[in-house]
Formats: structure tokens, sequence, C-alpha cells
């Protein structure tokens, strides 16, 4: 259905190197896109850089945890129809262990960079009118919280406080802004989570699916909010978890 | 790396358990105290006193806290 399509739009995917993000990337170029993928490392984006359909792509690796990283990343983007703000980590923390530089940095890489990136397109003008904008944010931290994870829930209920005023300011440019929330994706990220394989199989019992998501899954639910199919979309939070935060 | 000193961390992560019950030769995992949370907290405890990052699989092959010293001392 073409309404589905992304024929003829341009859209930026951060943290396209891997997993989640690798995933929208080459499910938005099959939907059609243009796309211009961004990771940190060279390697894995140049990988993902091959496996993406179509032709006119272009790839750019930058390190989004500085502001010349992320200002470097908007000089080379061309204007765009969506975005994808999808690069983040995990590092599983107690709060009696967290120093000044951990709430640092975790809440740059997934919350204040986000930002950064986001407004400098806006005032370079790089988004169109009637853009899309999404925003990866997670379960965690917004219908949830998981122990030794304070760092990062605080920052992905940023997102979502971020998405939310944005997507009211933005709308007179019919810019929508939302933002998905997806329970546990099988990607690297789940080996930096400090949780043994043996409990994270445990863990999938407690989704009503019994089992946790594929990256794919995550990436056809971007291509909607990137979609004309989600044209009256925005504000919102598209919880994706398997039934998970039902109990 | 020095024994007295990595007994007082670990011990450290627990409330309730009895300084004296950790000895190199404490079987950890059957301190009545021992829980999911006790394990990141010293698995934490790791990573920011020794700069050492063990994942939870290496975690689980360290019964005493004398095995769990040594895989650590190991990783250094
Ligand atoms: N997996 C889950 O269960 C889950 C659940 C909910 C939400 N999420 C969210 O989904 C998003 C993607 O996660 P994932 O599971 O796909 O993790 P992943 O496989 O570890 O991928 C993370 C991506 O972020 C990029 N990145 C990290 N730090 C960066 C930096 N300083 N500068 C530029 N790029 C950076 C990585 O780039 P390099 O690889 O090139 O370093 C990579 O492309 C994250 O925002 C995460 O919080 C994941």
């Amino acid at each position: 259905m073409s309404v589905f399509s992304l024929k003829n739009k341009t859209i930026l995917i951060t943290g396209a190197s891997s997993g989640i993000g690798k995933a929208m990337a080459i499910a938005c170029a099959q939907a059609g896109a243009t796309l211009i993928i961004s990771g940190r490392n060279k390697e894995r984006l140049e990988h993902t850089f091959t496996m993406l359909e179509g032709s006119n792509h272009l790839a750019f690796a930058t390190d989004l945890s500085t502001t010349q990283g992320v200002k470097l990343l908007v000089d080379f983007v061309p204007k765009i129809d969506g975005f994808v703000s999808n690069a983040g980590i995990v590092e599983p923390l107690l709060l009696q262990f967290i120093e000044t530089s951990d709430i640092e940095k975790t809440l740059h890489i997934n919350a204040i960079s986000v930002i950064e990136l986001t407004r400098l397109l806006l005032q370079e003008k790089k988004i169109k009118k009637g853009a899309s904008l999404v925003f990866t944010s997670s379960i965690n931290g917004n219908k949830c919280a998981y122990i030794g994870s304070s760092l990062y829930a605080a920052s992905k209920a940023m997102l979502t406080g971020f998405m939310k005023a944005i997507a009211l300011e933005l709308a007179p440019k019919g810019i929508r802004a939302n933002t998905i929330e997806p329970g546990m994706i099988e990607t690297e990220l789940l080996k930096n989570s400090d949780i043994s394989l043996e409990d994270l199989e445990n863990d999938k019992q407690n989704y009503p699916l019994k089992r946790y998501g594929k990256p794919e899954e995550v990436a056809y639910a971007a291509i909607f909010l990137l979609s004309d199919a989600s044209s009256w979309t925005t504000g919102t939070n598209m919880l994706l978890d398997g039934g998970y935060t039902l109990h | 790396m020095e024994m007295n000193e990595f007994i007082k961390n670990f011990a450290n992560q627990f409330d309730d358990t009895d300084a004296n019950e950790f000895i190199p030769e404490t079987l950890f995992r059957e301190l009545e105290e021992w829980s999911s949370l006790n394990a990141l907290a010293v698995m934490n405890m790791i990573a920011k006193k020794y700069a050492t990052k063990l994942t939870p699989e290496e975690m689980k092959t360290a019964q005493t806290i004398q095995e769990l010293f040594d895989l650590v001392a190991s990783k250094k």
C-alpha cells in the first residue's frame, strides 16, 4: 500500500551501525527511502550501508557524544523528510556507585545530544515542512523501570518530555514528533545489560508473547511513523513490548 | 590487589550479614542476604574500584570470595 511507502523521502537515521538502527535502515531502504545513515564505528556503518536496497544513500560516521560530532553530521545532511534518533547506550549502575561522569555520559549520549541534533537540524533548516521525527525511547523510564537503570530511565523519560513539547511547537509546520518505546529487543545492547544469558531466557517468560522483540519489528513501527500512514499521529509514545507492561 | 581490601569492599555491598562471615573461603552465593541485587552491586564495585568489567557469565564461575578475587586479578 503506497501510504506506507517511503518513496521520495530522505531520512536520517542515527545509531544505524548496529541493532535496531541497522534494521531500521535496511527496512526503510526497502520501503523506498533515500537514507543518510550515521553511527560511530565506521566499519559497522559501512556494513549496514552495503545492505541498503536502492541508490543515492549516504553514510557518515561520527561520535555524537561530542558537540563537534553532532555539528559535523548536521553540516553533512541534506534537507530531510524524516529523522530517527536511535543512538543510545546502557550502562547498568546502582545509584550508590554513580559518579558525576556517569551521569554526564549516559544523559549526554541518550538525551542531550539528541536535543542538540534536533535543534541544530531545525535551526539549519534541514527539516522540511511535513517531516516526521522519531525518537527511540524505551519502556524503561516511561512505563516501568529496572534495577541499575536510573540514568538510562531518566535519559529515556527526557526524550518523552522533549518530544511532546516539540510536537506542539512544530505542528504549525506540519512536522510531527513521536517516540517508540520498545521492551527488550534482541541486540548487542543486551550484552551490555549485565544480565546473564540464563536470566535473559527466564525474563522472556515475563512477556505475554513469550519472547523478546526483533529489531525488524521496531523498524516496522518506525516506517509507520515516518510514512504518510501516520499523518495524524503526533506527540505519542508507541509502545512495542510484546505485552510486557500489561501486568 | 590486596585480599583484605577486596573483602572489605565485598562486605560493603551487604547490609545484614555479619562482617566476620566474609573470609576468602566464604561461599557467598549461600549467604542468606545474597540476591541478584548484591550480584549487580558486586559487579559495579569491581568495575569502579578495580576498573575491571566482569560479564555475568564470568561472575557465575566464582563460588568463593577467593575465586572472585582471582578472577578480577586475572583480568587486571
Ligand atoms: N535493545 C533493547 O532491548 C532496547 C530496548 C529499548 C530501547 N532501546 C533503544 O534502542 C536504541 C538502539 O539500541 P540497540 O539495541 O540497537 O543497541 P546497539 O545495538 O548497541 O546500537 C546502538 C547504536 O548507537 C550508536 N551509538 C552509541 N553511542 C554513540 C555515540 N557516542 N555516537 C554515535 N553513535 C553512538 C552505536 O554506534 P556504534 O555501534 O557505531 O558505536 C549503535 O549504532 C537505543 O537508543 C536504545 O536505548 C533498545
